[in-house]
Formats: C-alpha cells, structure tokens, sequence
C-alpha cells in the first residue's frame, strides 16, 4: 500500500471506523478543527452530532462519554496531553473500567481514549511529557501503544470494536514518523505482538517508539549477536506466549520501555521472566528512571529517555 | 409510544396511591436491610435511605421505563422506585447470584440496566456526568428519553457535577438534575459545606431551577413532571433541589457507634414530616392498610428469596471483568 504517516493512520483508522459504524462519535477539545491532525476532517465529514468540540471539562467529558456509551454509542475521547488523564482517572479506571465487572456483566462500556502524542514532547516540561499507560494496565484498562503506522491503525480500529474501555497511546516521538506499509492495512487484535525482526542470541522487548531505538540497536550490533526485537504492542492484555517463545529461543532478554522504572512495564516483563522463563543470564531494563519528571532543557529531557547506548550496554551484559 | 406509568396521563388518585406503594416498599425494604446490616447478615453496612422516600417515588412516577437513572451510595430508593425487583435488589445485599448484579455490586452499585438503572454509585457526583452521556446520546438520536441524575448536597461542591451542569445547560441535554438535600454530607451541615444558593447556583448555569419540599411526594412528582416534560420538549436540563432529611445516621455503622452531629429535636421534627404519614392522608384507610399488607408480603417473600441464593464461587471472583470475556493472570503462580 505504500508510505503511511503514523498520525494518518489514526486519522484514517477513525474516518474508516465511523463511516463504518454510525455509534462512533468523539469527544474532545479542538476536535472539529482537528488541532492535533488525529480527528482531522472528521467534522466536515460526520457532522456536529458526531464530532463534538467540547469545553475544558475533562471530568465531565470523560463521563459523558460513558453515559454514552452506556445508552448505545461507541464514543471516542480525545486528550491533548498525556497528563490530563490523571485528571480522569476517577473516571476511566473507577467508573468505566469497573461497570461490567459491578453489574455482573450487565453493561459493556466501549470507549476508546485516544492519547495522540504521549510522552516526551522535547521542551514541553513537566506536565507535558509523561508516558503513563502503566497506570492504566495496573489497573487492568486494556492499553495499547502501537509503534507503527500500520499497527496505530489496526490497534486503534480493534480499541473502537472493542466492548471494553481501551486506552489507546501514541507516542509523540512517533506521530512525524512514516512507514512503507506492503499489503493492506486492517485490524490489528489486541493482545497480540509483532516480532520485527528474528534474532537468536538476545530477546528484546521494546515498547512504542523504543521499538524504532531497538530496531536501530539490533542493526548496528549485526555483526556481535543475532538480536529478536519484539513490540508487545498491548500493554495490557500482554502477549506472553510471544514473549516466552522469544525468550525461550534465545535465553537471554532486555526490555526497553520509556517509562518510569518503578512499578513500570518493563519491571513487571521481568518478574514474569523470572517466574516462568528459562534464561541463561539475568535480564535487564533500560527506563526512564525512578519517578522520572521530564525537566525543560533539552538536554536534561533526553537525559531521562532510554536510549540506544543504554540498549547496548544492557544487551552486552546478558550476553556476558 | 411508550406508557408513561404514573405520568401525567394518570388519574390523581391513582398516582397517589401509586407513590404511596412505592414509599412503603422503599420504608420496608430499608428498614429490614438495617436489621439485616446491623447482624451482619448484609455485609458492609448500607447507607438508609428511610425519610427520603418522597424523592424517589416522586421523581421515577414521572419517568417512563425508557429512561434512566443515575444513582448514588444512598440510591436503594432509586433503583426500587425505578421499578427493580425487590427480591432480586435483597438477593444482590446478600452477595448471591440472583441479586441484580449476581452478587458483583451489592448496595453502593446495584443497577438494573434493562430498567435504565444506570447504578448507585460510590462515588460522590459521579453519576452526573453519567447521566448527561445517555441524555447526549438520546437526543443525537432523536429519542424521546429523558435521563436523571440523583446526587446529595455534599455532590455540589464536587467540580465534575458542574461541568456536568456546563455541558447539559450548553448543549440542550434531557437532563435532570436532582439533589436531595437532606441537610448533611456526612456530618457536615451543607451550610457549612456551600457558598451561596444552590438553586441560583444552578440557575447561573442556565438550568431551570427550583426547589421543592421533599418531604412531600406529590409536590415532588409535579416539579420533577414537569422538569422531564420541559426536557421532552426540547427545553433543556433542569435542576431539582429537594429539601428533606435522613432519619437515620449516614451509614448503619452509624447505629453502632455513637456519633453525634445532629441534636434529637432536629431529628424529632423531621420525622413529624415523615412523607409516608403524609401521602397516607391522601388515600383512603382501607387502601393504606391493603398496601401495607401486600409489601410486607413481598418484603417477606424478598428476604426469604434471598437467603435462599446461592454464593458466588471464589473462582468466578473476576467473571465480567471485560465484556469481551478477556481472562486475567492468576494472582498466585504455582
Ligand atoms: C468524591 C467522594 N468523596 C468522599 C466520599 C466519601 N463519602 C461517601 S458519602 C459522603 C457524603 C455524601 O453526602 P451527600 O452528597 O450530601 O449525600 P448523602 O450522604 O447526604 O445522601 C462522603 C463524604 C465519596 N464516596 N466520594
């Protein structure tokens, strides 16, 4: 199909789902405009009852949208900045998540949250560049981080099929970024990873924009070790069948996640690794570190981003 | 074209008798779940909601089986007055696989959605915003459905429950908003709790705004009648402030320890208004006493229905979890 830009294949992935089902509706600030390009002409396309610009009432939208669904729509929310979901998380990890449990299944909640340019968004700051899908599977949201373009659009038209709540992250790092898409894009099932290239030496697992830093690793060091690169892609469910497979093949396994380290993804691949996996040496995590804020000057910013160096230096040690 | 039970559309004397029974079925309900609370039997206590009656009986009398409810911690009375079966809502106090929710929710989440019980609802404001979302989805789709949602006065100081009031008043939602002011949050008196009027607070959102006694069934019937009416219309949301108190403490924990915060003479004049005593004045004797003994009947055939259910097995603790039947790790690895 050729090249596709990560911030169009969201685009396209809604544009497609909505022409497809008439209960897609979204919420969000700036949505008819489309400020962040995510819900660009969609408005002109589906109309005012369908794209709805909303006041700065996160809380509230965020509920909305429940109620919504609840009464027969497919809502999607869109965010602005990662961190507005500490805003709402009453709302999507103790209202929507928890309906069909607390009926005893008597309601489906299916709302997407669609986060378009998570995480460090280069001299955004503080309150700006958080990444917290972690959160969101500790607390059992289904939560998906696609890390291509392909990928953002089947994960993003799964998340709207969906008929539970799922958080849907893009990171900002990859919204600019373009693949060359072969064969025909579709959905893509939630819980499942992508191997992007088969190693036989190393497994690692490398979340969002981390897959393009391992991808870039994996190639550099082709001539010292055979290294597999697998993109859960969920965060929550998590593909473990995948990852063990990897694991098992090769016996020795690094994560790199762009997340604070603790209580992160990366430490919880790890404690599974070491319950189940047969390795050969200790595994490694390259994070963010503990309780990470992004600080303002570019240089501190990057400082706190896992980086391929880092990525080196951990493959090294379990190749020891 | 739906039935509007209890709606304008009924004779004055039947509604009366109508939200009489409801009242005595919520008063009877509630006052065997305190008994069932305080001995243990309902685990987690309840929230009673025993001299409110009138709120709830009033407000669904002017609902269709349409529409739907959001409710609160105290929202037994709104899920029964909605019309849910009083064995199956003792059956979910007792944690059994009958109850409304199989045991999943019990007093602070029962919902019967088929009946657009949207659920009680732990959460303080939370079931406002709720209920703006179907009242949103409603009018997308031309429905002609009104939503409700119920909240306390301890709600309004809660930021999410005026943007609700935002987004409703802004976009035309059929919505109405009813507080049952029944003096307190908790221990706090709402005059220590609120700045200004909560009624012109509403009204500066544009909500058609009034207050009506809550002690009063009828009274309450008319005001909420006439918001839904207005939101049918197209009119837009509407605010209900009803002003009526709690007999008993704000949990039945309360009854085990003595906590003090309101004075007997206070408790004493509210129960001289006990909106039962009042809507039985406007039927007659035999009628009362007919109604009386069939919800004793149906509270005793409740508790009986209850106990006989069924457990839940540990097992199944996270059946429902996701509507797609996604299954999660075990807690323990072997
Ligand atoms: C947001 C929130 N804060 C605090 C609580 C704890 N809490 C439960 S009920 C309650 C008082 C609520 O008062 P009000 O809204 O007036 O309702 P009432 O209990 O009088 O029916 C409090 C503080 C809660 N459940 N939710």
């Amino acid at each position: 199909m050729g090249a596709l830009a990560y911030i169009t294949a969201l685009n396209q992935a809604l544009h497609d789902e909505m022409a497809r089902d008439d209960r897609v509706c979204v919420f969000g600030e700036d949505v008819r405009i489309g400020l962040t390009q995510t819900t660009k002409g969609l408005h002109e396309r589906f109309g005012d009852g369908r794209v709805v610009d909303t006041p700065l009432s996160e809380q509230a939208f965020t509920s909305l949208a429940t109620g919504a669904a609840m009464a027969g729509q497919r809502p999607v929310v869109e965010y602005q900045i990662p961190s507005l979901l500490y805003l709402v998380f009453e709302q999507i990890a103790n209202q929507a998540h928890k309906f069909s449990l607390m009926t005893g299944g008597q309601v489906e909640v299916p709302v997407t949250y669609l986060v378009p340019g998570s995480g460090s968004r280069s001299g955004m700051a503080g309150q700006h560049s958080d990444h917290p899908y972690s959160l969101f599977a500790h607390v059992g949201i289904k939560t998906v981080l696609p890390a291509t373009a392909s990928d953002a659009y089947g994960l993003l038209l799964s998340a709207l099929r969906d008929p539970d709540p799922v958080a849907v992250f893009a990171p900002s790092a990859l919204m600019g970024t373009v693949e060359e898409v072969t064969g025909e894009l579709g959905p893509v099932p939630l819980g499942s990873a992508r191997i992007h290239r088969a190693g036989e030496d190393v497994t690692v697992v490398a979340t969002g924009q981390c897959v393009h830093t391992a991808l870039a690793v994996a190639e550099a060091m082709a001539g010292e070790a055979s290294i597999e690169v697998v993109d859960p892609r969920t965060i929550y469910p998590v593909d473990w069948e995948t990852i063990r497979a990897s694991a098992g093949k090769t016996g020795r396994l690094v994560v790199i996640d762009d997340a604070n380290r603790m209580s992160g993804f990366a430490g919880e691949v790890l404690a599974t690794a070491a319950e189940q996996f047969d390795l050969v040496a200790p595994p490694r995590r390259v994070t963010r570190p503990d309780g990470a804020v992004i600080p303002y000057a570019l240089v501190l910013d990057q400082a706190l981003l896992p980086n391929g160096d880092q990525l080196t230096d951990a493959i090294r040690a379990v190749l020891k | 074209m739906t039935t509007r039970e209890g709606g304008p559309a009924m004779g004055a004397e039947s509604r009366a008798v109508r939200l009489y029974r409801t009242m005595r079925l919520i008063r009877e309900f509630e006052e065997r779940c305190l008994a069932m609370s305080l001995t243990g039997e309902i685990v987690g206590g309840i929230h009673p909601y025993i001299g409110q009656e009138a709120v709830a009986a009033g407000v669904c009398a002017a609902l269709t089986k349409d529409d739907v409810v959001a409710s609160t911690h105290r929202g037994h009375g709104h899920v029964l007055a909605k019309g849910a079966d009083p064995k199956r809502m003792l059956a979910e106090l007792l944690g059994t696989t009958d109850g409304l929710n199989r045991g999943r929710g019990g007093s602070m989440h029962a919902a019967d959605v088929g009946l657009g019980v949207y659920g009680a609802n732990g959460i303080v404001g939370a079931g406002a915003p709720i209920a703006a979302g179907a009242a949103w989805s409603f009018q997308q789709r031309g429905e002609d459905r009104v939503a409700v949602a119920f909240f306390g006065d301890g709600a309004l100081s809660q930021g999410v429950v005026l943007e609700a009031f935002n987004l409703a008043a802004l976009w035309r939602l059929p919505v109405v908003f009813v507080c049952e002011n029944n003096g307190y949050a908790t221990s706090l008196p709402v005059g220590r709790a609120l700045a200004g009027d909560p009624v012109e607070r509403a009204a500066a959102f544009g909500l058609a705004a009034r207050a009506v006694d809550g002690m009063d069934a009828e009274a309450v019937a008319d005001a909420a009648a006439q918001a839904v009416e207005r939101c049918r219309a197209g009119g837009g949301p509407a605010y209900l402030e009803c002003r009526t108190y709690r007999f008993h403490g704000h949990h039945s924990y309360e009854e085990q320890v003595a906590l003090n915060y309101r004075d007997d003479a206070e408790v004493g004049d509210w129960r001289a208004r006990d909106p039962l005593r009042t809507q039985s004045t406007r039927v007659d004797a035999a009628t009362v006493r007919t109604v009386d003994a069939e919800i004793t009947a149906l509270i005793d055939e409740a508790v009986e229905f209850a106990r006989a259910g069924r457990a839940p097995e540990p097992h199944e603790a996270l059946d429902h979890l996701y509507a797609d039947g996604t299954t999660t790790r075990p807690g323990v690895m072997i």
